[in-house]
């Protein structure tokens, strides 16, 4: 698949596309539907999408593995620490009145912000699985091949040992 | 008359599909009918009016979980065990079906104004949501500001299940 130029001229052309249509779900889940979970995994879609088509390697070069977990634990962070926010304002945990100047416009902020770590874990989280998944397999293959060199490795040697034995008969 | 129709020509089509995946033993076949599952599904919530709910159905169901479906069926054989008939969990299934089937008869029509579900809080965050929160989709506020705690808890789930795969399969081991 990876060979294939029509599939990765399409590709080149779809993510960015994807991506974009993944920010307009993210932000306009007010006024449509949408929001942060299905943002996320429309995200992660495009990722996903790069990887299958280019390789896990250059997947994983576009988004690495340490920025990855630090995505998944920020997004929960920024939902919890929303809340927090509202705590120190003096209202109750994740009651957003409090954030803007007026109780709508704190809503406004309050939902934004909540949507966006819900779609910075749910897209990380998403990509995270697929790399996992799919990077077992490759370090199955890989194993499995140094298994063959090693195996290969020892009989040379165990070769080696004999016809050194032999002439030290000599 | 014509959602009678729609809807029933949907319901049918889950069950065929969830037959079919049943019958079959080809994993690959298996997977590509679950995300066909999902799509007829988000079609049927579409029709009940839950778009959001079908957004979330065809993104999360179809999408990604066919994706990592087939990721874990490259690491696994491709074709089912064969397996002698199972009495037990046959059984057990089919007493909950027919549990369920009698429940059924109980739950109040759909789209009853009367329901429990209707008078509880619903009507609060329906009349609410314009002036509290002030923005168009009732189902985002809902989701985020009025049940703000049950998201905070589904994103912890979330990355609660991420965490637990990157353990098992993660590859993070001590270094020797």
């Amino acid at each position: 698949m990876q060979d294939d130029v029509v599939i990765r001229v399409i590709a080149k052309v779809m993510i960015p596309a994807v991506m974009l249509f993944a920010l307009y779900v993210q932000f306009h889940g007010d006024y449509g539907p949408g929001g942060g979970f299905q943002a996320g995994v429309i995200f992660a879609a495009a990722f996903v999408l790069n990887a299958m088509i280019f390789g896990l390697n250059r997947g994983r070069h576009v988004w690495p593995t340490g920025l990855n977990l630090l995505a998944i634990c920020a997004g929960v962070l920024l939902y919890g620490l929303t809340g927090i926010a509202s705590m120190l304002l003096g209202a109750n945990y994740l009651d957003y009145d409090v954030l803007g100047a007026t109780p709508q416009s704190g809503q406004h902020i309050g939902i934004l912000l909540v949507e966006f770590g819900v779609g910075l874990t749910v897209a990380s989280v998403m990509v995270a699985l697929f790399f996992t998944f799919a990077g077992r397999l490759t370090h199955i293959r890989l194993m499995a091949k140094m298994q063959v060199h090693e195996e290969a490795d020892q009989r040379k040697t165990k070769r080696k040992a004999k016809s050194t034995k032999k002439r030290a008969r000599k | 008359m014509s959602g009678f129709f729609v809807n029933a020509a949907l319901i049918s089509l889950l069950t065929l599909i969830a037959f079919l995946a049943i019958r079959l033993h080809r994993l690959f076949a298996v997977v590509m009918l679950s995300g066909a599952f999902s799509l007829v599904a988000a079609t049927l919530f579409v029709v009940l009016d839950a778009v959001d709910v079908a957004f979330t159905e065809a993104a999360v169901g179809a999408g990604i979980s066919t994706i990592l479906a087939l990721a874990t069926l490259s690491l696994v054989p491709a074709n089912e065990k064969p397996h002698d008939f199972a009495f037990v969990p046959a059984f057990l299934a089919f007493a909950t079906a027919a549990m369920l089937a009698v429940a059924v008869a109980d739950l109040p029509v759909f789209g009853d104004v009367n329901a429990p579900i209707h008078n509880h809080v619903a009507p609060d965050y329906l009349q609410g949501s314009a002036e509290d929160i002030a923005i168009p989709n009732v189902v985002t506020s809902v989701l985020a500001s009025y049940r703000g705690f049950d998201t905070l808890g589904e994103t912890v789930v979330v990355f609660t299940a991420a965490i637990a795969v990157l353990l098992v399969l993660g590859g993070w081991t001590r270094r020797k």
